[in-house]
């Protein structure tokens, strides 16, 4: 999987992600998809729903944002290709608990934050058995 | 027949199809008409035999979880919707 960034949104992400510290921020991707190329055309931030208390090491989102995006990327040609969330303080690797929560053919981004800066970006997808996440190729251009 | 619209990552397993028409009289056996359709879908939705906990199928704008469940009764001209809850979070120290 080799997934393409522009530096301007890379950049957009990593101010939400900074500015969510000590908590996890998240949005979807919006983009196109052909064959293992994925192209992330636009990033929309989602609020973090989780008990504000778990927020530091929780990130959730309602299913009303899902239905109301996946409508809006329909809409635009585009597809709801993943989604991007933090790690504050913990490295850009998913946890069981994203394992737990993910589906296949989505791409899931994950920012590392360490000490309100953001310090790495990786992508992720999960296998279709579920059993583990793949490391894929970020491409910022 | 009732129609499920299937979130974007599983069209994968639908050969593409976004919205599909199953059979059944509850939420329950239109969805075990969608996954005999289409089986790769299966591990995706189901736990053993439950929902797994972050997937939500709503009829319209009504979570199944706040009516009866996968005993919620449909009729033809309903429209499902599967819906992931998206979560994430770090390794928990």
């Amino acid at each position: 999987m080799n997934v393409q960034l522009s530096m301007e949104l890379q950049g957009k992400i990593f101010e939400q992600m900074e500015a969510s510290y000590p908590n996890e921020g998240g949005g979807f991707l919006l983009g196109e998809a052909q064959g293992g190329a994925i192209a992330i055309v636009d990033i929309i931030e989602v609020e973090n729903t989780f008990a504000e208390e778990e927020q530091h090491h929780r990130y959730a989102m309602r299913p009303q944002d899902w239905m109301r995006l996946e409508d809006e990327a329909d809409e635009r040609g585009l597809s709801l290709i993943g989604y991007y969330h933090s790690h504050p303080d913990s490295p850009a690797i998913p946890s069981e608990y994203d394992r737990e929560h993910a589906l296949p053919n989505f791409v899931y981004v994950i920012t590392a934050v360490m000490m309100a800066k953001a310090t790495d970006m990786q992508v992720w997808q999960l296998r279709p058995d579920r059993s583990a996440f793949d490391n894929g190729t970020l491409s910022i251009t | 027949m009732a129609k499920i619209r299937v979130p974007t990552p599983l069209r994968a397993y639908t050969d593409g199809a976004s919205d599909i028409e199953v059979a059944g009289s509850t939420v329950g056996e239109a969805l075990g008409n969608l996954v005999e359709q289409h089986p790769d879908l299966r591990v995706h939705l189901f736990q053993d035999d439950d929902l797994r906990s972050f997937v939500n199928i709503f009829i319209g704008d009504e979570d199944i979880r706040f009516m009866q469940g996968l005993d919620t009764e449909i009729d033809a001209a309903d429209s499902l919707r599967i819906i992931p809850s998206i979560a994430g979070g770090r390794r928990t120290q």
